[in-house]
C-alpha cells in the first residue's frame, strides 16, 4: 500500500510513515502528537478536527493523508507561532467563548478561516459559515460574539 | 498522603490541612511542628505554600468546562490576599488530593468553595504568625495584600516567610470567613484561568495522554443490548503483527502498536453472538415504566399525561482512558467527573487495595452528569493487564452514544383542582423511572401528594445535568399553564397567585421585567411562554418566544432571571445560564434517543441531532446578587425551566399543548427539521 512520508505541517516538513489510506486526524494526533485537534464524532458532523489545508477548513477525520502530502496544512498549534497569539485566539479569550474547550481549536480555525473569506462577516454569515461546528456545551452566541470582535481588529494574522 | 510525604513531595513550606466538619474530634485548631502526627481523616482539602511563594491548593473536585478550577482559584485568592495568577490547582488526582464523592450536584460552590476560603484564610493567618514573630512586631500592624505581607516598614513575599519552615496545622471547616459584601477577587469576572491552553491546544485532556511503550486498545462489543458471547474466532486477528487478543468470559478486546491496526484487529474478530428478548423499545417505553412500577401505579383517572424521551449527554470529548501498571500499582488517567469512584470500581475489579490505584483526571471535554463511571478506565486496565504494556482505549463517538449512560425517559402523570380565584387547592404529581429531583412543587398548595415511582428501564441510565429536575419541571410548569388556561389566568398572574416564595417570586419577577412580558404583542405564528422553578439551593425563570411555521418551531429569544445567592463569577455564570438554554432547547425541542430491539438507532451525530449555531435564539440573562445568602452552584438549575417556558410558547402560537419531550418534529404535524448540513 502506498505510503505518505512526510507532511508540511505549522510551516515545518515533518517526517512520518503511515497508510496512504489514514485519516489525517490520526496521523496528527497519534505519530505527530499534535493533539490539538480533536475528534468528535469521526463522520464530519461536529467539525471538531477542523485543520486548514492550503487555507481551506478541511476537516481531518475524514480526510485521507495521502490527499494532502505536498499541501500546507495548519493546526491550532500552529496558529500562535512564537507564542504570539492570532487575533481569533484573542477573541475568543476576551469573550470567555469557551466552557470545556474541547470544540474551541476546530472553531477557532473554522473562524480564522472565515474571516479570511469574509473579512467582515454579518451575524447571518457566521451563523451559517459557523454551522458546521458542534459546541456541546453551549457557548454558540459567544462564539459569534468572539468572530465579531475579532473581525472589527481586523481578525488576520 | 502521609505528613511527612508532603514535605517531600512538596518541598518546605507551610501547609494548610482543612477537615470535613463532620470530623468533630479531629478539628482542634493549632500550629504543630513534627511529623508524628497522623493526618486527620476526611480531609477535604489542602494548601500549601513553598518556599518560593508559590501557592498549590489540592482538592479532589474536577474540572468538566463548568469553570471550577476558575472559580476555586478565586476564593483562594480572596482570602488570600494573592493574586489569583499565582495559585495552582491540582485537582481530580487520587494520590495528590483529599477523598472525593465527585464532581455533580452543583456541589463545588456550596461545598468545597468555602472549604477553599477557608484554607486560604488559615494561611493568611499563618503567613501574619510568621511576620510577626521574625519582624517582633504586632500581629494588628501587619497587611497581607497582592501576595505580599507587610509592617512598619518591613514587606516580604510568601516565600521568604515560609523559608525554612516546615509547618501544617489544621483547621476546623467552621471558621469565619470574608462577607460577600467585602469581596475584591471573588464576586468578579476572573478569566478562565487556562483559558490560554486551550485556545491554543496545549492543554491535554485524557483522550490526548500519551506515555512510552503504549498500545492502543479495542473492545468487541456486542450487536444489541443484553447480547451474550456464544462462539469467538479470532485467529484472523491474532495473525496480525503485534495484535493480542484478549478474552475474558464476554470481554474482548485487542491491543495493538497503531489506532488502525486496533481497529482492523477488531473488525477481524469473528464472533456469534446470542441475543436477549427486548422488553420495550422507544415506542411503548411509557407504558413498560408504568407497568414495572415497584410500588404499583396511581389510579390516573383524573390525571393527565406526560413522556419524556431517553436522550444522550454527548459530552464532545468521549470517554477516553491510558492505563499503565507496573508491579503491582496501576496509574489511569481517564476522564470522569469520579475519580476517586473510579479508583475504587478499578480496585474492586481488580480485587487490589484503593492504595494501589492512582487515577488521575485531566479537565476533561465536558460532563453534564455522563462521566460519573470507569468504563474506558476499567478497559484499558483490562487490556493493559493482559498486553503487559501500558493502553490507551479511547472511545469513539458511535461506543459513547451506545454504551455510556442516557437521561432516564420518564412517564409523569399530573392532576390539580384550582378554585375560582386561582389558587391552587390539590395537586397531585406521579414520576414513573425518570427521577425524584425537583419532584416537589415550589409554590403554596394546602394538599400535595408528589411521588416518585421506581420502574425496569430497558436502557442504561444514570445522571443527567439536572437529573428529573428538567422532566419534572417541564411537566409541572407546563400544567401550569394549563391550571392558568382553565381559569382564564394571565400565566405570570397565575405563578405569582401561588408563588409565596421571595426568591421565586425575585426570578419571575426579573425574568418578566427584561422580556417585557405584560407588553408582549402577539403576531401569527409566534407565542410567548414563561416558567419558573427551584432547585439545588438556586432559583430560576424562564421567558421564551417562538415561532412556528408549518410545524417547525423556532426558538426567537429566551430570558433567564437566575439567583444562586452571591456571585461567585458574573461572566463565567452568565456562560452557564446560556449554555444551559442552548443544551436545553435540545431537549425540549429534537432531543431523543430511539431503540428497538435491544439495538440504538440514535448511535451516531448525524443521527442524533444536538442543538447548532442555527438554533440559538437570542438568548439574555438576568444575574439576582444576593450578596446575603451562600452561594449555590449554577450547573444544573438554569437548563430546569427551559422546556416548559418553550412548551408554553408554543401553545400560545398554536393552541397545541405537547405533552412530550421532545415537542417536536412531527408533534406538531408538520415537516420536521433535520440537521442541517454541516458546513466546511
Amino acid at each position: 500500500m502506498a505510503r505518505v512520508t512526510e507532511l508540511d505541517v505549522n510551516g515545518a516538513r515533518r517526517r512520518i510513515d503511515a497508510d496512504s489510506d489514514r485519516m489525517l486526524l490520526s496521523v496528527l494526533r497519534d505519530d505527530l502528537d499534535l493533539t490539538g485537534t480533536k475528534y468528535g464524532c469521526g463522520e464530519g458532523q461536529c467539525a471538531a478536527c477542523t485543520v486548514l489545508i492550503d487555507g481551506t477548513p478541511t476537516k481531518s477525520c475524514l480526510t485521507k493523508v495521502g490527499s494532502v502530502a505536498g499541501k500546507r496544512i495548519v493546526t491550532i498549534e500552529g496558529l500562535a507561532p512564537n507564542g504570539k497569539l492570532h487575533p481569533v485566539q484573542e477573541a475568543f479569550l476576551e469573550s470567555d467563548a469557551m466552557q470545556c474547550g474541547w470544540c474551541t481549536p476546530g472553531m477557532i480555525l473554522g473562524a480564522v478561516a472565515l474571516l479570511e473569506r469574509t473579512p467582515r462577516p454579518s451575524e447571518a454569515e457566521i451563523v451559517s459559515g459557523m454551522n458546521g461546528h458542534i459546541c456541546r456545551c453551549g457557548t454558540y452566541p459567544r462564539v459569534v460574539r468572539a468572530i465579531q470582535a475579532a473581525a472589527k481588529k481586523g481578525g488576520r494574522a | 498522603m502521609r505528613r511527612r510525604d508532603f514535605f517531600a513531595v512538596l518541598g518546605g513550606g507551610i501547609v494548610v490541612l482543612i477537615a470535613d466538619d463532620s470530623d468533630a474530634q479531629e478539628t482542634g485548631g493549632g500550629q504543630r511542628r513534627g511529623m508524628r502526627e497522623p493526618l486527620p481523616q476526611n480531609l477535604s482539602a489542602w494548601l500549601h505554600i513553598g518556599e518560593t511563594g508559590a501557592v498549590t491548593v489540592y482538592t479532589g473536585k474536577v474540572e468538566v468546562g463548568q469553570n471550577a478550577r476558575t472559580s476555586l482559584t478565586q476564593a483562594v485568592a480572596e482570602e488570600l490576599r494573592a493574586p489569583a495568577a499565582s495559585i495552582t490547582m491540582v485537582m481530580g488526582d487520587t494520590d495528590l488530593t483529599p477523598f472525593d464523592m465527585g464532581t455533580f450536584g452543583s456541589q463545588t460552590t456550596p461545598q468545597m468553595w468555602p472549604v477553599m476560603r477557608k484554607a486560604a484564610a488559615a494561611a493568611r493567618e499563618m503567613l501574619v504568625d510568621l511576620a510577626s514573630q521574625k519582624w517582633m512586631v504586632e500581629r494588628a500592624s501587619i497587611q497581607v495584600a497582592n501576595g505580599k505581607v507587610t509592617a512598619n516598614g518591613h514587606s516580604a513575599g510568601f516565600g521568604e516567610l515560609t523559608n525554612g519552615q516546615k509547618l501544617t496545622k489544621t483547621i476546623p471547616a467552621s471558621l469565619a470567613l470574608t462577607p460577600a459584601t467585602e469581596w475584591k477577587v471573588a464576586g468578579t469576572s476572573v478569566p478562565k484561568v487556562n483559558g490560554r491552553e486551550i485556545v491554543t491546544g496545549a492543554h491535554k485532556y485524557a483522550y490526548d495522554v500519551k506515555v512510552p511503550d503504549m498500545l492502543y486498545g479495542k473492545v468487541l462489543y456486542p450487536p444489541s443490548y443484553g447480547a451474550t458471547l456464544g462462539s469467538l474466532d479470532s485467529s484472523a486477528a491474532e495473525a496480525m503483527a503485534g495484535v493480542k487478543v484478549v478474552h475474558e468470559g464476554d470481554f474482548v478486546g485487542v491491543t495493538a502498536p497503531g489506532p488502525e491496526t486496533a481497529e482492523k484487529a477488531v473488525a477481524a474478530l469473528k464472533a456469534e453472538w446470542k441475543p436477549l428478548t427486548a422488553e420495550a423499545s422507544s415506542k411503548d417505553v411509557f407504558a413498560y415504566f408504568k407497568k414495572t412500577s415497584r410500588d404499583g401505579a396511581a389510579d390516573s383517572s383524573n390525571l393527565t399525561a406526560y413522556t419524556v424521551a431517553y436522550i444522550a449527554h454527548v459530552p464532545l470529548e468521549p470517554r477516553a482512558a491510558v492505563a499503565q501498571w507496573r508491579d503491582d500499582k496501576l496509574t489511569v488517567w481517564t476522564g470522569t467527573q469520579r475519580p476517586f469512584g473510579v479508583r475504587s470500581e478499578l480496585a474492586g475489579h481488580f480485587n487490589m487495595p484503593e492504595e494501589s490505584v492512582h487515577v488521575f483526571m485531566p479537565d476533561t471535554g465536558s460532563g453534564y452528569g455522563g462521566k460519573h463511571n470507569g468504563e474506558a478506565a476499567y478497559e484499558a486496565a483490562r487490556l493493559s493487564k493482559a498486553a503487559g504494556k501500558p493502553v490507551k482505549r479511547n472511545w469513539t463517538r458511535e461506543e459513547e452514544m451506545t454504551w455510556a449512560y442516557f437521561r432516564p425517559g420518564g412517564l409523569i402523570e399530573v392532576g390539580a383542582k384550582v378554585n375560582p380565584d386561582g389558587t391552587i387547592a390539590e395537586w397531585e404529581f406521579h414520576n414513573y423511572n425518570s427521577g425524584p429531583s425537583a419532584l416537589q412543587t415550589p409554590y403554596d398548595i394546602p394538599n400535595k401528594k408528589e411521588q416518585f415511582h421506581q420502574s425496569k428501564t430497558p436502557l442504561r441510565q444514570g445522571s443527567y445535568r439536572g437529573l428529573a429536575g428538567t422532566a419534572n419541571h417541564f411537566v409541572r410548569e407546563s400544567y401550569m399553564d394549563e391550571l392558568a388556561e382553565s381559569v382564564k389566568m394571565d400565566p405570570l398572574e397565575f405563578r405569582l397567585k401561588n408563588a409565596k416564595n421571595e426568591r421565586l417570586r425575585g426570578v419571575i419577577l426579573a425574568a418578566a421585567d427584561k422580556f417585557g412580558w405584560k407588553n408582549r404583542k402577539k403576531t401569527p405564528g409566534h407565542g410567548f411562554g414563561i416558567s419558573a422553578g427551584f432547585e439545588k439551593g438556586s432559583y430560576v425563570a424562564n421567558c421564551a418566544e417562538v415561532s412556528v411555521v408549518n410545524g417547525t418551531v423556532r426558538v426567537v429569544r429566551v430570558v433567564e432571571a437566575f439567583e444562586c445567592g452571591a456571585v461567585v463569577n458574573p461572566e463565567h455564570l452568565r456562560n452557564q445560564l446560556e449554555g444551559a438554554v442552548a443544551m436545553g432547547i435540545g431537549g425540549a425541542i429534537f432531543e431523543h434517543i430511539d431503540f428497538a430491539e435491544n439495538k440504538l438507532v440514535t448511535n451516531r451525530l448525524s443521527r442524533y441531532r444536538v442543538p447548532r449555531f442555527t438554533d440559538m435564539p437570542v438568548i439574555e440573562s438576568v444575574l439576582l446578587d444576593r450578596k446575603d445568602i451562600t452561594p449555590a452552584g449554577a450547573g444544573e438549575t438554569p437548563i430546569m425551566g427551559v422546556a416548559p417556558a418553550i412548551g408554553n410558547a408554543i401553545f400560545d402560537a398554536t393552541g397545541q399543548r405537547i405533552r412530550s419531550l421532545p415537542m417536536a418534529p412531527g408533534r406538531l404535524g408538520g415537516a420536521s427539521s433535520v440537521a442541517p448540513e454541516a458546513g466546511e
